[in-house]
């Protein structure tokens, strides 16, 4: 019991993750109308800089607050030097173009930082473990990303159906020539879009530095299951995001830790081990392909 | 319009090129050349046979790279029992080297997966396509990355090329003839399938899928069989490379392996079979050079690949024909 209530909250860790990688990139998807591969780069980006930062600093929170911006800033360049001139282009020239970006950004930041991965520290603060329940700890640091994750999701939800900017953002989406006629300025805005995007892939990657290694090409992996999220949620719908995220991060989670243990009950103990593992490597693109069976455009489509 | 002559004279003189290749790396003592070209080849026929499926058909597939694995994978694994005398487990039969057995089994497994993928993927359309492809894709990835019996994530190495009656496919030179005879006959197969009904349809389809329902057409069945055909070129390409190599791993069908694919298709110029080839060669040619030069080649790779993208869109087979500009 206590081992599953654990489980859950990793599968939530890893859920909130997720959302935070994948609300900017369905908002890319569903207003722009772009695939952008290179959104994993941001999360790479936001990892290293916070990384450096907090090694030369001695303080996580300066790591963070320099990733932020860092990770932003990259975000808009990209947009404005390259991706501005994709969004009435073919998905296939955004997927090329923005599959070169990657190459580029994973060995630039070779080149930058070397091919060793670097190592994050938990912050001394955040190192210990709390007591969820009596008797059951769980690491500090782990709970406080996903409080992090529940505030991004609050904000977000605040940003977009009660500011004046998220009001523009949803006309934009809804209506492109109209939002623009109406006096909006769409290419800020899609501008400023984009850097939220890639300011909130940024957090993760800084956040995720502790616990996994910093390097090149880690963007990816997170970029696939980000993917997979915004598929199964529904593209263009941040609701859809986050239920979809919370989704993916149990099944990978859950299936990872309880699978083989399951199958030891119908199959021997070495084979079970063999396949439980491989099926919960396979567990949610298999859990997509139910999702996309039953309802081919995602769970929460934003369109019609 | 394209010009016919011009376009049939850059045919022939490839084929001239390619056919007499040996002879010049011989001449120029840079025996290495042959078996680079041979990769080209090798990879020049899958990216055309995704050609098949994205340039005519209009599927964007980001998950090729899977059955290109899947038809290496099939070739080491019957490899693998024969040396060790085994059963191939589920099917319950002897593994085999011969590549008259091995091959076409590679080529049929990777169909028949790519027919089941398939199935479930062409349900859904645009983004959700591209993503639906890749996820499948590493899916299978993710599968051979586990598969401990065959090596798991450190891939299978095979004692020797698979045997073919009367030919040393050990000999590099015989196999690149072998590789330039299965690509010309691929790329004449598809021609004629492109521009045979199957082909109309296919196309039609792709301009305008509710209008090619309207006339009659299951279109749904139709794109299968298209989706079907690519993984089994896929598929035969997959049991080249894994001659070539005498190894597999999972990294033939990561997902960046797809995209590389993709870019082949992109750089040659889509929706002509042939451009995916000089693609290939393109592609490869420029990594080897670039890496020669610096270990960091990608750096420079990538921005021009987003070149390629916004400004060259008819890529270099498109270039070689000229004609008008799209």
């Amino acid at each position: 019991m206590l081992l599953f209530l654990e489980q859950v909250l990793n599968g939530l860790q890893l859920g909130v993750t997720l959302f935070l990688m994948s609300a900017g990139l369905t908002l890319v998807f569903g207003i722009m109308n772009l695939i952008n591969l290179a959104h994993g780069s941001f999360y790479m980006i936001g990892a290293y800089v916070g990384a450096t930062v907090t090694a030369r600093s001695g303080s996580f929170l300066l790591g963070v607050l320099a990733a932020l911006p860092a990770a932003g800033l990259v975000g808009m360049v990209v947009e404005i030097l390259v991706l501005r001139r994709l969004y009435d282009r073919e998905h296939l020239d955004q997927v090329l173009a923005t599959f070169g970006l990657i190459l580029f950004f994973n060995e630039l930041t070779r080149i930058l930082w070397g091919r060793q991965p670097l190592f994050m520290d938990v912050p001394d603060l955040l190192s210990g473990t709390v007591d969820i329940i009596p008797g059951a700890p769980y690491p500090a640091y782990r709970l406080a990303v996903i409080c992090v994750g529940i505030a991004v999701a609050a904000f977000l939800y605040v940003l977009i159906t009660r500011s004046r900017i998220g009001m523009q953002i949803r006309a934009g989406a809804s209506n492109r020539e109209m939002a623009g006629a109406l006096g909006v300025n769409i290419r800020l805005l899609y501008t400023l879009v984009f850097g939220l995007g890639a300011l909130l892939a940024g957090l993760a990657g800084v956040m995720a530095g502790p616990i996994l290694a910093v390097e090149a090409g880690m963007g990816e992996s997170i970029l696939i299951l980000t993917f997979v999220v915004i598929v199964v949620g529904g593209i263009g719908s941040v609701r859809g995001a986050l239920v979809g995220a919370l989704l993916i991060g149990m099944v990978d989670t859950l299936g990872r830790a309880f699978l083989p243990g399951v199958l030891r009950l119908v199959l021997p103990a070495s084979e079970a081990d063999g396949v439980g593992a491989s099926l919960a490597a396979m567990s949610i693109y298999i859990f997509m392909a139910a999702v996309l069976a039953w309802r081919p455009r995602g769970l929460f489509p934003a369109h019609g | 319009m394209v010009s016919a002559t011009r376009e049939r004279r850059i045919l022939w003189v490839t084929l001239l090129l390619l056919t007499t290749l040996p002879g010049f790396a011989q001449l120029l003592g840079e025996p290495y050349l042959v078996s680079l070209f041979s990769r080209i080849l090798i990879y020049g026929l899958a990216a055309a046979s995704l050609d098949l499926m994205l340039g005519y058909g209009g599927m964007v597939s980001f998950g090729h790279a899977a059955f290109f694995g899947i038809g290496a994978y099939v070739v080491a694994i019957l490899a693998f029992h024969s040396a060790e005398g085994s059963a191939v487990p589920l099917l319950g039969l002897a593994g085999t080297e011969s590549a008259l057995l091995a091959w076409p089994a590679a080529a049929l497994a990777a169909g028949l997966a790519a027919a089941l993928i398939g199935a479930v993927c062409l349900r859904t359309g645009g983004i959700q396509f591209i993503m639906i492809t890749l996820a499948f894709a590493q899916m299978l990835f993710y599968l051979f990355v586990s598969l401990s019996a065959y090596g798991g994530e450190d891939g299978l190495s095979m004692w020797d090329r698979s045997r073919l009656a009367g030919l040393d496919l050990g000999d590099d030179t015989v196999f690149y003839y072998v590789c330039l005879t299965l690509l010309v006959a691929f790329l004449v197969l598809a021609r004629r399938l492109v521009n045979a009904r199957f082909g109309m349809v296919i196309q039609g389809a792709r301009q305008n899928e509710a209008r090619m329902q309207a006339l009659g057409f299951p279109i749904y069945r139709y794109k299968l069989v298209c989706f079907a055909l690519a993984g089994t070129g896929a598929g035969l390409a997959g049991a080249l490379i894994a001659n070539q190599t005498e190894f597999v791993s999972p990294g033939l069908m990561h997902w960046t392996r797809s995209g590389q694919i993709l870019v082949m298709v992109i750089l040659g110029g889509m929706g002509t079979l042939f451009g995916p080839v000089l693609g290939a060669a393109a592609l490869l040619l420029m990594e080897e050079v670039l890496s020669m030069y610096t270990e960091y080649w990608m750096v420079y790779l990538g921005p021009m690949l987003i070149l390629v993208v916004l400004f060259a869109r008819r890529g270099v087979y498109g270039w070689l024909v000229g004609g008008d500009r799209d």
